[in-house]
């Protein structure tokens, strides 16, 4: 992992067209404001972490409802 | 070709109703080939089924008949890795996770599969935050045509 230093209102770029910029520093939490193409999805991962365990859930739940919707 | 099912035990499919999802889902990358199946006529569910592996089959919902005024845009990206050039070759489910009841269960409205049956590939995409779009959006609101 690239491990780089910034302060605030400093900012890095990710290849020509991603900048992230840091807006404020407020004791725990950063706020980071980023510039990206339209096409470039920004998430945050919890988010994505979230939707995978979802997924998984789905997965295993069991199928009594199912048989419960074949009696009807 | 026949494939046994998680739910609905073996069906016989044809090769051109097989479904790509060349990203897999979310946490199951690996998972690319799937078909889509009707599970009842009453419902508005299908089962979307791995042609390789029976247990990775999940129930999967209409989700305008759960919330009528869902709506996303697509993204020029999904556009063009999906060949969607019109509206009506695509259709969009929400994966359902299952409870003992209907009234229990949920639908995943932050992350709906879009598939174009046109071209036969789906992904499941990421809607932006949005609070009317949960991850866990309860099904009871079919109540209607359920009972």
């Amino acid at each position: 992992m690239l491990v780089l230093s910034r302060k605030k209102d400093e900012s890095i770029m990710i290849g020509d067209q991603i900048e992230i910029k840091i807006l404020a520093v407020e004791g725990e939490q950063i706020k980071l404001g980023i510039v990206a193409p339209k096409t470039v999805k920004v998430h945050r991962s919890e988010v994505f972490e979230a939707i995978q365990a979802q997924n998984r859930e789905a997965l295993s739940a069991s199928s009594s409802f199912l048989e419960q919707l074949k009696k009807k | 070709m026949k494939i046994t099912t998680k739910f609905l035990g073996e069906v016989e499919i044809v090769e051109k109703d097989i479904l790509t999802f060349e990203q897999g889902l979310l946490g199951l990358e690996s998972h690319k080939r799937f078909v889509l199946l009707p599970i009842s006529e009453e419902h508005p569910l299908a089962l979307l089924q791995s042609v390789e592996q029976v247990e990775i089959g999940f129930v999967v919902a209409y989700p305008f008949s759960f919330k009528k005024d869902y709506s996303f845009d697509l993204s020029e990206e999904d556009l063009e890795q999906l060949q969607i050039e019109n509206e009506e070759d695509v259709i969009t489910y929400a994966i359902v996770t299952m409870k003992e009841t209907l009234q229990d269960s949920t639908i995943n409205l932050l992350a709906p599969l879009v598939i174009n049956m046109d071209e036969k590939c789906g992904k499941q995409i990421v809607l932006q935050d949005n609070k009317s779009y949960p991850l866990r959006y309860p099904m009871q609101s079919l109540e209607g045509s359920v009972k």
